[in-house]
Protein backbone atom coordinates (compact mmCIF):
# COMPACT_ATOMS: atom_id res chain seq x y z
CA UNK A 1 0.00 0.00 0.00
CA UNK A 2 1.46 3.31 -0.91
CA UNK A 3 1.31 5.87 1.82
CA UNK A 4 -1.14 7.96 -0.20
CA UNK A 5 -4.00 5.55 0.49
CA UNK A 6 -3.92 6.21 4.18
CA UNK A 7 -5.49 9.58 3.66
CA UNK A 8 -8.02 10.86 1.18
CA UNK A 9 -7.52 13.41 -1.51
CA UNK A 10 -7.89 16.35 0.86
CA UNK A 11 -11.03 18.45 0.78
CA UNK A 12 -11.12 22.13 1.82
CA UNK A 13 -10.99 21.49 5.57
CA UNK A 14 -8.35 18.79 5.29
CA UNK A 15 -6.31 21.10 3.09
CA UNK A 16 -6.37 23.75 5.78
CA UNK A 17 -5.49 21.18 8.40
CA UNK A 18 -2.69 19.74 6.30
CA UNK A 19 -1.43 23.24 5.61
CA UNK A 20 -1.38 23.94 9.33
CA UNK A 21 0.33 20.61 10.02
CA UNK A 22 2.90 21.34 7.34
CA UNK A 23 3.52 24.75 8.88
CA UNK A 24 3.91 23.28 12.35
CA UNK A 25 6.20 20.51 11.15
CA UNK A 26 8.32 22.94 9.13
CA UNK A 27 8.74 24.98 12.30
CA UNK A 28 9.51 21.84 14.33
CA UNK A 29 12.06 20.51 11.83
CA UNK A 30 13.60 23.96 11.53
CA UNK A 31 13.76 24.22 15.31
CA UNK A 32 15.56 20.89 15.57
CA UNK A 33 17.98 21.87 12.79
CA UNK A 34 18.55 25.25 14.39
CA UNK A 35 19.08 23.57 17.75
CA UNK A 36 21.80 21.41 16.21
CA UNK A 37 23.25 24.36 14.36
CA UNK A 38 23.39 26.64 17.39
CA UNK A 39 24.67 23.82 19.61
CA UNK A 40 27.53 23.34 17.15
CA UNK A 41 27.97 27.09 16.89
CA UNK A 42 28.19 27.56 20.65
CA UNK A 43 31.04 25.06 20.75
CA UNK A 44 32.71 26.65 17.74
CA UNK A 45 32.17 23.68 15.43
CA UNK A 46 31.61 25.82 12.34
CA UNK A 47 34.94 27.57 12.53
CA UNK A 48 36.76 27.37 9.23
CA UNK A 49 39.93 26.29 10.99
CA UNK A 50 38.63 22.87 12.01
CA UNK A 51 37.05 22.19 8.61
CA UNK A 52 40.17 23.34 6.81
CA UNK A 53 41.96 19.95 6.95
CA UNK A 54 39.25 18.36 4.81
CA UNK A 55 39.96 20.72 1.95
CA UNK A 56 43.57 19.63 1.77
CA UNK A 57 44.63 16.70 -0.32
CA UNK A 58 47.18 15.71 2.36
CA UNK A 59 44.43 14.85 4.83
CA UNK A 60 42.76 12.61 2.32
CA UNK A 61 46.02 11.08 1.21
CA UNK A 62 47.38 10.30 4.66
CA UNK A 63 44.27 9.60 6.69
CA UNK A 64 41.02 9.05 4.90
CA UNK A 65 42.04 7.12 1.80
CA UNK A 66 44.32 4.63 3.61
CA UNK A 67 41.50 4.07 6.08
CA UNK A 68 38.98 3.59 3.29
CA UNK A 69 41.31 1.10 1.66
CA UNK A 70 41.58 -0.76 4.97
CA UNK A 71 37.80 -0.91 5.23
CA UNK A 72 37.29 -2.01 1.64
CA UNK A 73 40.08 -4.57 1.86
CA UNK A 74 38.61 -6.20 4.96
CA UNK A 75 35.14 -6.05 3.42
CA UNK A 76 36.26 -7.55 0.11
CA UNK A 77 38.20 -10.44 1.64
CA UNK A 78 35.45 -11.14 4.17
CA UNK A 79 32.79 -10.98 1.43
CA UNK A 80 34.56 -13.59 -0.70
CA UNK A 81 35.18 -15.88 2.27
CA UNK A 82 31.65 -15.39 3.60
CA UNK A 83 30.17 -16.28 0.21
CA UNK A 84 32.26 -19.45 0.14
CA UNK A 85 31.31 -20.29 3.71
CA UNK A 86 27.68 -19.58 2.94
CA UNK A 87 27.66 -21.70 -0.21
CA UNK A 88 29.33 -24.67 1.49
CA UNK A 89 27.21 -24.63 4.63
CA UNK A 90 24.01 -23.69 2.84
CA UNK A 91 24.35 -26.68 0.53
CA UNK A 92 25.46 -28.87 3.44
CA UNK A 93 22.19 -27.99 5.19
CA UNK A 94 20.34 -29.34 2.16
CA UNK A 95 22.29 -32.59 2.16
CA UNK A 96 20.43 -35.88 2.18
CA UNK A 97 22.77 -37.23 4.84
CA UNK A 98 21.47 -36.37 8.28
CA UNK A 99 24.89 -36.09 9.95
CA UNK A 100 26.07 -33.46 7.44
CA UNK A 101 22.76 -31.60 7.58
CA UNK A 102 22.61 -31.49 11.36
CA UNK A 103 26.28 -30.54 11.84
CA UNK A 104 26.01 -27.71 9.33
CA UNK A 105 22.77 -26.59 10.93
CA UNK A 106 24.34 -26.41 14.39
CA UNK A 107 27.39 -24.51 13.09
CA UNK A 108 25.23 -21.99 11.25
CA UNK A 109 22.81 -21.44 14.13
CA UNK A 110 25.59 -21.02 16.69
CA UNK A 111 27.61 -18.54 14.64
CA UNK A 112 24.47 -16.61 13.87
CA UNK A 113 23.59 -16.13 17.50
CA UNK A 114 27.04 -15.02 18.71
CA UNK A 115 27.33 -11.24 19.04
CA UNK A 116 29.78 -10.33 16.30
CA UNK A 117 32.03 -8.21 18.49
CA UNK A 118 32.53 -11.06 20.95
CA UNK A 119 33.51 -13.33 18.07
CA UNK A 120 36.03 -10.78 16.83
CA UNK A 121 37.48 -10.33 20.32
CA UNK A 122 37.76 -14.06 20.76
CA UNK A 123 39.60 -14.60 17.48
CA UNK A 124 41.79 -11.61 18.24
CA UNK A 125 42.90 -13.11 21.55
CA UNK A 126 42.96 -16.71 20.39
CA UNK A 127 45.12 -16.25 17.28
CA UNK A 128 48.37 -15.22 19.06
CA UNK A 129 48.21 -18.20 21.41
CA UNK A 130 47.72 -20.55 18.47
CA UNK A 131 50.17 -19.18 15.92
CA UNK A 132 52.45 -16.83 17.83
CA UNK A 133 52.75 -13.09 17.99
CA UNK A 134 51.94 -10.59 15.29
CA UNK A 135 49.22 -8.24 14.16
CA UNK A 136 45.96 -10.09 14.11
CA UNK A 137 43.54 -7.20 13.80
CA UNK A 138 42.92 -7.82 10.10
CA UNK A 139 42.55 -11.56 10.54
CA UNK A 140 40.23 -11.15 13.51
CA UNK A 141 37.97 -8.71 11.68
CA UNK A 142 37.89 -10.76 8.49
CA UNK A 143 37.30 -14.10 10.19
CA UNK A 144 34.66 -12.69 12.51
CA UNK A 145 32.80 -11.17 9.59
CA UNK A 146 33.23 -14.36 7.56
CA UNK A 147 31.81 -16.72 10.16
CA UNK A 148 28.94 -14.45 11.04
CA UNK A 149 27.87 -13.28 7.59
CA UNK A 150 28.73 -16.67 6.12
CA UNK A 151 26.16 -18.26 8.43
CA UNK A 152 23.54 -15.73 7.43
CA UNK A 153 24.36 -16.30 3.76
CA UNK A 154 24.08 -20.06 4.33
CA UNK A 155 20.48 -19.45 5.33
CA UNK A 156 20.00 -17.33 2.22
CA UNK A 157 21.40 -20.09 0.02
CA UNK A 158 19.14 -22.65 1.64
CA UNK A 159 16.11 -20.41 1.26
CA UNK A 160 17.07 -19.70 -2.35
CA UNK A 161 17.31 -23.34 -3.33
CA UNK A 162 14.07 -24.10 -1.48
CA UNK A 163 12.38 -21.24 -3.32
CA UNK A 164 12.78 -23.00 -6.66
CA UNK A 165 9.46 -24.76 -7.33
CA UNK A 166 9.46 -28.49 -6.70
CA UNK A 167 8.44 -29.23 -10.28
CA UNK A 168 11.84 -28.07 -11.49
CA UNK A 169 13.78 -30.75 -9.61
CA UNK A 170 11.11 -33.35 -10.29
CA UNK A 171 11.36 -32.64 -14.01
CA UNK A 172 15.14 -32.80 -13.82
CA UNK A 173 15.03 -36.18 -12.06
CA UNK A 174 12.49 -37.33 -14.61
CA UNK A 175 14.86 -36.67 -17.50
CA UNK A 176 17.41 -38.81 -15.68
CA UNK A 177 19.75 -36.31 -14.02
CA UNK A 178 21.72 -37.24 -10.95
CA UNK A 179 21.41 -35.45 -7.62
CA UNK A 180 24.44 -33.29 -8.22
CA UNK A 181 23.40 -32.52 -11.79
CA UNK A 182 20.00 -31.41 -10.58
CA UNK A 183 21.62 -29.11 -8.06
CA UNK A 184 24.32 -27.81 -10.41
CA UNK A 185 22.37 -27.46 -13.64
CA UNK A 186 18.82 -26.75 -12.54
CA UNK A 187 18.42 -25.57 -8.97
CA UNK A 188 21.49 -23.40 -8.36
CA UNK A 189 21.34 -21.26 -11.51
CA UNK A 190 17.75 -20.34 -10.72
CA UNK A 191 18.38 -19.97 -7.00
CA UNK A 192 21.28 -17.55 -7.54
CA UNK A 193 19.04 -15.10 -9.37
CA UNK A 194 16.50 -15.29 -6.56
CA UNK A 195 19.20 -14.92 -3.91
CA UNK A 196 21.05 -12.00 -5.42
CA UNK A 197 19.16 -9.15 -3.68
CA UNK A 198 19.43 -10.82 -0.26
CA UNK A 199 23.13 -11.47 -0.82
CA UNK A 200 23.83 -7.86 -1.73
CA UNK A 201 21.90 -6.55 1.28
CA UNK A 202 23.92 -8.85 3.48
CA UNK A 203 27.09 -7.45 1.92
CA UNK A 204 25.93 -3.97 2.99
CA UNK A 205 25.73 -5.31 6.54
CA UNK A 206 29.19 -6.80 6.17
CA UNK A 207 30.65 -3.54 4.89
CA UNK A 208 29.06 -1.64 7.75
CA UNK A 209 30.30 -4.09 10.33
CA UNK A 210 33.94 -3.69 9.29
CA UNK A 211 33.67 -0.61 11.52
CA UNK A 212 33.77 -2.98 14.51
CA UNK A 213 37.47 -3.25 13.72
CA UNK A 214 37.77 0.21 15.29
CA UNK A 215 37.35 -1.39 18.70
CA UNK A 216 40.33 -3.72 18.27
CA UNK A 217 42.31 -0.93 16.55
CA UNK A 218 42.20 -2.31 13.02
CA UNK A 219 43.22 0.51 10.66
CA UNK A 220 39.91 1.13 8.92
CA UNK A 221 38.07 4.26 7.86
CA UNK A 222 36.54 4.77 11.28
CA UNK A 223 39.92 4.42 12.96
CA UNK A 224 41.90 6.75 10.71
CA UNK A 225 39.02 9.19 10.37
CA UNK A 226 37.75 9.29 13.91
CA UNK A 227 40.73 8.46 16.11
CA UNK A 228 43.96 9.33 14.28
CA UNK A 229 42.75 12.31 12.27
CA UNK A 230 41.21 14.29 15.17
CA UNK A 231 44.39 13.62 17.13
CA UNK A 232 46.44 15.18 14.33
CA UNK A 233 44.12 18.14 13.77
CA UNK A 234 42.99 19.22 17.19
CA UNK A 235 39.28 19.99 17.45
CA UNK A 236 38.29 18.43 14.14
CA UNK A 237 36.43 15.55 15.77
CA UNK A 238 32.92 16.49 14.74
CA UNK A 239 33.79 17.53 11.17
CA UNK A 240 35.67 14.23 10.89
CA UNK A 241 32.64 12.29 12.09
CA UNK A 242 30.45 14.07 9.57
CA UNK A 243 32.84 13.48 6.67
CA UNK A 244 33.38 9.78 7.33
CA UNK A 245 29.69 9.39 8.12
CA UNK A 246 28.92 10.71 4.65
CA UNK A 247 31.43 8.29 3.11
CA UNK A 248 29.88 5.30 4.91
CA UNK A 249 26.33 6.34 4.07
CA UNK A 250 27.20 6.89 0.39
CA UNK A 251 28.94 3.52 0.07
CA UNK A 252 26.15 1.62 1.78
CA UNK A 253 23.34 3.41 -0.01
CA UNK A 254 24.97 2.70 -3.36
CA UNK A 255 25.10 -1.00 -2.47
CA UNK A 256 21.52 -0.91 -1.15
CA UNK A 257 20.28 0.61 -4.39
CA UNK A 258 22.06 -2.16 -6.25
CA UNK A 259 20.15 -4.66 -4.10
CA UNK A 260 16.81 -2.98 -4.80
CA UNK A 261 17.55 -2.84 -8.49
CA UNK A 262 18.56 -6.50 -8.56
CA UNK A 263 15.40 -7.42 -6.72
CA UNK A 264 13.22 -5.58 -9.17
CA UNK A 265 15.09 -7.20 -12.02
CA UNK A 266 14.86 -10.72 -10.66
CA UNK A 267 11.16 -10.20 -9.89
CA UNK A 268 10.43 -9.84 -13.58
CA UNK A 269 13.23 -12.13 -14.73
CA UNK A 270 12.24 -15.13 -16.82
CA UNK A 271 15.53 -16.84 -16.07
CA UNK A 272 14.25 -18.16 -12.78
CA UNK A 273 11.02 -19.68 -11.61
CA UNK A 274 11.77 -18.76 -8.00
CA UNK A 275 10.53 -15.64 -6.27
CA UNK A 276 13.26 -13.42 -4.81
CA UNK A 277 14.32 -14.59 -1.37
CA UNK A 278 13.37 -12.22 1.43
CA UNK A 279 16.18 -10.31 3.06
CA UNK A 280 17.67 -12.44 5.83
CA UNK A 281 16.11 -11.95 9.23
CA UNK A 282 12.64 -11.28 8.00
CA UNK A 283 9.82 -13.51 9.08
CA UNK A 284 10.28 -15.69 6.03
CA UNK A 285 13.73 -16.85 7.03
CA UNK A 286 12.83 -17.77 10.53
CA UNK A 287 13.63 -17.44 14.12
CA UNK A 288 16.66 -15.90 15.67
CA UNK A 289 17.96 -14.06 12.65
CA UNK A 290 19.45 -10.66 13.22
CA UNK A 291 22.22 -9.45 11.12
CA UNK A 292 25.44 -8.23 12.65
CA UNK A 293 24.85 -4.81 14.01
CA UNK A 294 22.02 -4.51 11.53
CA UNK A 295 18.63 -4.49 13.17
CA UNK A 296 17.50 -7.72 11.60
CA UNK A 297 16.12 -7.91 8.13
CA UNK A 298 12.93 -6.50 6.85
CA UNK A 299 10.53 -8.08 4.44
CA UNK A 300 10.66 -6.41 1.06
CA UNK A 301 7.78 -4.10 0.38
CA UNK A 302 4.95 -6.16 -0.92
CA UNK A 303 2.46 -4.39 -3.12
CA UNK A 304 -1.09 -5.25 -2.13
CA UNK A 305 -2.78 -6.97 -4.96
CA UNK B 1 36.69 -24.29 33.09
CA UNK B 2 38.29 -22.88 36.24
CA UNK B 3 38.70 -19.60 34.38
CA UNK B 4 34.99 -19.44 33.75
CA UNK B 5 34.19 -20.19 37.40
CA UNK B 6 36.72 -17.65 38.62
CA UNK B 7 35.42 -14.88 36.40
CA UNK B 8 31.76 -15.88 36.42
CA UNK B 9 30.56 -13.29 38.98
CA UNK B 10 32.29 -10.52 37.09
CA UNK B 11 30.98 -11.70 33.73
CA UNK B 12 27.49 -12.07 35.13
CA UNK B 13 27.58 -8.45 36.31
CA UNK B 14 28.70 -7.43 32.82
CA UNK B 15 25.92 -9.44 31.25
CA UNK B 16 23.43 -7.74 33.55
CA UNK B 17 24.53 -4.43 32.05
CA UNK B 18 23.78 -5.79 28.58
CA UNK B 19 20.32 -6.75 29.77
CA UNK B 20 19.74 -3.29 31.26
CA UNK B 21 20.85 -1.64 28.03
CA UNK B 22 18.57 -3.99 26.06
CA UNK B 23 15.53 -3.15 28.15
CA UNK B 24 16.02 0.60 27.86
CA UNK B 25 16.85 0.24 24.16
CA UNK B 26 13.80 -1.92 23.45
CA UNK B 27 11.37 0.51 25.04
CA UNK B 28 12.78 3.70 23.55
CA UNK B 29 13.45 2.29 20.10
CA UNK B 30 9.92 0.90 19.82
CA UNK B 31 8.42 4.27 20.76
CA UNK B 32 10.77 6.23 18.52
CA UNK B 33 10.30 3.76 15.66
CA UNK B 34 6.52 4.09 15.87
CA UNK B 35 6.79 7.87 15.79
CA UNK B 36 9.10 7.61 12.78
CA UNK B 37 6.75 5.33 10.87
CA UNK B 38 3.84 7.67 11.60
CA UNK B 39 5.96 10.46 10.15
CA UNK B 40 6.84 8.41 7.09
CA UNK B 41 3.22 7.73 6.13
CA UNK B 42 1.82 11.11 7.18
CA UNK B 43 0.05 13.46 4.75
CA UNK B 44 2.71 16.10 5.41
CA UNK B 45 5.58 16.00 2.91
CA UNK B 46 7.96 17.71 5.32
CA UNK B 47 7.51 15.05 7.97
CA UNK B 48 7.73 12.29 5.37
CA UNK B 49 11.02 13.68 4.08
CA UNK B 50 12.43 14.14 7.58
CA UNK B 51 11.53 10.56 8.51
CA UNK B 52 12.96 9.14 5.30
CA UNK B 53 16.23 11.02 5.63
CA UNK B 54 16.62 10.00 9.27
CA UNK B 55 15.99 6.33 8.54
CA UNK B 56 18.26 6.20 5.50
CA UNK B 57 21.14 8.00 7.15
CA UNK B 58 21.03 6.13 10.44
CA UNK B 59 20.47 2.73 8.83
CA UNK B 60 23.53 3.13 6.63
CA UNK B 61 25.87 4.37 9.35
CA UNK B 62 27.85 1.76 11.28
CA UNK B 63 26.64 1.38 14.86
CA UNK B 64 30.22 1.78 16.02
CA UNK B 65 30.32 5.25 14.49
CA UNK B 66 26.93 6.16 15.96
CA UNK B 67 28.06 5.18 19.44
CA UNK B 68 31.55 6.65 19.18
CA UNK B 69 30.05 9.89 17.88
CA UNK B 70 27.47 9.97 20.68
CA UNK B 71 30.19 9.57 23.28
CA UNK B 72 33.08 11.62 21.90
CA UNK B 73 31.12 14.13 19.85
CA UNK B 74 27.76 14.72 21.49
CA UNK B 75 28.78 14.11 25.07
CA UNK B 76 32.39 15.27 25.32
CA UNK B 77 32.45 18.02 22.71
CA UNK B 78 28.93 19.36 22.60
CA UNK B 79 28.18 18.88 26.28
CA UNK B 80 25.19 16.54 26.11
CA UNK B 81 25.39 15.15 29.63
CA UNK B 82 22.79 12.94 31.32
CA UNK B 83 24.54 12.62 34.64
CA UNK B 84 27.64 13.93 36.37
CA UNK B 85 28.73 10.39 37.20
CA UNK B 86 30.79 9.27 34.16
CA UNK B 87 29.66 5.64 34.20
CA UNK B 88 25.98 6.56 34.51
CA UNK B 89 26.36 9.18 31.81
CA UNK B 90 27.99 6.79 29.36
CA UNK B 91 25.28 4.21 30.07
CA UNK B 92 22.61 6.65 28.94
CA UNK B 93 24.70 7.87 26.02
CA UNK B 94 25.03 4.29 24.79
CA UNK B 95 21.34 3.61 25.44
CA UNK B 96 20.48 6.74 23.45
CA UNK B 97 22.73 5.86 20.50
CA UNK B 98 21.48 2.28 20.47
CA UNK B 99 17.83 3.39 20.53
CA UNK B 100 18.36 5.99 17.82
CA UNK B 101 20.01 3.31 15.68
CA UNK B 102 17.49 0.54 16.35
CA UNK B 103 14.52 2.89 15.85
CA UNK B 104 15.39 3.14 12.16
CA UNK B 105 15.05 -0.64 11.83
CA UNK B 106 11.87 -0.72 13.89
CA UNK B 107 10.47 1.93 11.55
CA UNK B 108 11.35 -0.11 8.47
CA UNK B 109 9.83 -3.26 9.98
CA UNK B 110 6.60 -1.43 10.81
CA UNK B 111 6.48 0.14 7.39
CA UNK B 112 6.62 -3.27 5.74
CA UNK B 113 3.84 -4.22 8.18
CA UNK B 114 1.74 -1.33 6.96
CA UNK B 115 2.27 -2.67 3.46
CA UNK B 116 0.57 -5.92 4.44
CA UNK B 117 -2.63 -4.18 5.59
CA UNK B 118 -5.13 -4.50 2.72
CA UNK B 119 -6.18 -1.35 0.93
CA UNK B 120 -9.83 -1.88 1.89
CA UNK B 121 -9.01 -1.34 5.56
CA UNK B 122 -7.70 2.16 4.99
CA UNK B 123 -10.52 2.92 2.58
CA UNK B 124 -13.14 1.71 5.03
CA UNK B 125 -11.55 3.77 7.78
CA UNK B 126 -11.78 6.85 5.60
CA UNK B 127 -15.31 5.99 4.55
CA UNK B 128 -16.56 6.03 8.13
CA UNK B 129 -14.92 9.42 8.55
CA UNK B 130 -11.83 8.65 10.59
CA UNK B 131 -9.07 11.21 10.33
CA UNK B 132 -5.53 10.21 9.42
CA UNK B 133 -4.37 9.91 13.02
CA UNK B 134 -7.49 7.99 14.00
CA UNK B 135 -7.20 5.51 11.17
CA UNK B 136 -3.49 5.06 11.84
CA UNK B 137 -4.04 4.56 15.55
CA UNK B 138 -7.14 2.40 15.48
CA UNK B 139 -7.02 0.57 12.15
CA UNK B 140 -3.64 0.52 10.46
CA UNK B 141 -0.99 0.30 13.18
CA UNK B 142 -2.67 -2.43 15.27
CA UNK B 143 -2.77 -4.65 12.19
CA UNK B 144 0.69 -3.61 11.09
CA UNK B 145 2.17 -4.48 14.50
CA UNK B 146 0.55 -7.89 14.46
CA UNK B 147 1.93 -8.59 11.00
CA UNK B 148 5.52 -7.82 11.95
CA UNK B 149 5.87 -9.36 15.40
CA UNK B 150 8.42 -11.88 14.16
CA UNK B 151 10.55 -9.33 12.25
CA UNK B 152 10.37 -7.02 15.27
CA UNK B 153 11.59 -9.95 17.33
CA UNK B 154 14.61 -10.23 15.00
CA UNK B 155 15.21 -6.51 15.36
CA UNK B 156 15.15 -6.85 19.14
CA UNK B 157 17.46 -9.86 19.06
CA UNK B 158 19.90 -7.94 16.89
CA UNK B 159 19.68 -5.05 19.33
CA UNK B 160 20.46 -7.29 22.29
CA UNK B 161 23.54 -8.55 20.47
CA UNK B 162 24.42 -4.96 19.59
CA UNK B 163 24.60 -3.99 23.24
CA UNK B 164 28.07 -5.55 23.18
CA UNK B 165 29.25 -2.64 21.03
CA UNK B 166 28.67 -0.40 24.09
CA UNK B 167 32.43 -0.21 24.52
CA UNK B 168 32.59 2.01 21.41
CA UNK B 169 30.39 4.47 23.29
CA UNK B 170 32.79 4.53 26.21
CA UNK B 171 30.72 2.25 28.44
CA UNK B 172 33.25 -0.17 29.84
CA UNK B 173 31.12 -2.38 32.10
CA UNK B 174 29.29 -4.68 29.72
CA UNK B 175 30.10 -8.33 29.10
CA UNK B 176 32.24 -7.71 25.99
CA UNK B 177 34.54 -5.59 28.07
CA UNK B 178 34.53 -7.97 31.01
CA UNK B 179 35.45 -10.76 28.62
CA UNK B 180 38.28 -8.65 27.24
CA UNK B 181 39.57 -7.94 30.75
CA UNK B 182 39.49 -11.63 31.57
CA UNK B 183 41.31 -12.45 28.32
CA UNK B 184 43.93 -9.83 29.15
CA UNK B 185 44.72 -11.74 32.31
CA UNK B 186 44.42 -15.40 31.40
CA UNK B 187 44.61 -15.30 27.59
CA UNK B 188 41.88 -16.44 25.24
CA UNK B 189 39.76 -18.87 27.19
CA UNK B 190 37.25 -20.98 25.34
CA UNK B 191 35.07 -21.67 28.43
CA UNK B 192 34.70 -17.96 29.16
CA UNK B 193 33.77 -17.23 25.55
CA UNK B 194 31.29 -20.07 25.41
CA UNK B 195 29.86 -19.05 28.77
CA UNK B 196 28.97 -15.59 27.49
CA UNK B 197 27.72 -16.95 24.19
CA UNK B 198 25.42 -19.37 26.01
CA UNK B 199 24.19 -16.52 28.21
CA UNK B 200 23.28 -14.51 25.11
CA UNK B 201 21.62 -17.52 23.50
CA UNK B 202 19.59 -18.04 26.67
CA UNK B 203 18.10 -14.61 26.12
CA UNK B 204 17.86 -14.41 22.33
CA UNK B 205 16.56 -17.90 21.50
CA UNK B 206 13.50 -17.67 23.80
CA UNK B 207 12.72 -14.23 22.36
CA UNK B 208 12.91 -15.70 18.87
CA UNK B 209 10.60 -18.59 19.77
CA UNK B 210 8.27 -16.38 21.78
CA UNK B 211 7.84 -13.80 19.02
CA UNK B 212 7.43 -16.61 16.48
CA UNK B 213 4.69 -18.15 18.64
CA UNK B 214 3.08 -14.78 19.29
CA UNK B 215 3.16 -13.92 15.59
CA UNK B 216 1.27 -17.11 14.77
CA UNK B 217 -1.21 -16.58 17.59
CA UNK B 218 -1.94 -12.97 16.77
CA UNK B 219 -1.80 -13.29 12.99
CA UNK B 220 -4.63 -11.41 11.35
CA UNK B 221 -6.77 -13.95 9.56
CA UNK B 222 -7.52 -12.80 6.04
Amino acid sequence: MSSAVLFDVPGPRARVRNGLLTGVSVVAVAAVLYGIYSGFDAKGQWEAKIWQPFLQWDTWQHFIIPGLIGTLRAAAVAAVLALLFGAVFGLARLSDRAYIRVTAGVVVEVFRSIPLLLLIFFIFYLAPSLIGGGDYTFIAVVLGLTFYNGSVLAEVVRAGVNAVPKGQSEAAYAVGMRKNQVMRLVLLPQAVTAMMPAIVSQLVVLLKDTALGYIIAYVDLLNTGFKILPAAFFGSLIPAAIVIGIIYVTLNMALSYLATWLERRSRRSRRTSARPVAAPGSAAVGIGAGEGTEGGGVAPDRPVE
Amino acid sequence: MEDLIRYAPDLALGFLENIKLSIVGAITSLILGTVLVAMRVSPTPVLRAAGTIYVNVVRNTPLTLVLAFSALGLSDQLGLVFSSVPSVNSFWIVAMGLSAYTAAFVCEALRSGINTVPLGQAEAARAIGLTFMQSLRMIILPQAFRAVIAPLGSVMIAMIKNTTVAVAGGYAFDSANKMKEAFDQVGASIPIFLGIVVAFMCVTLPIGYFTGWLAKRLAVVR
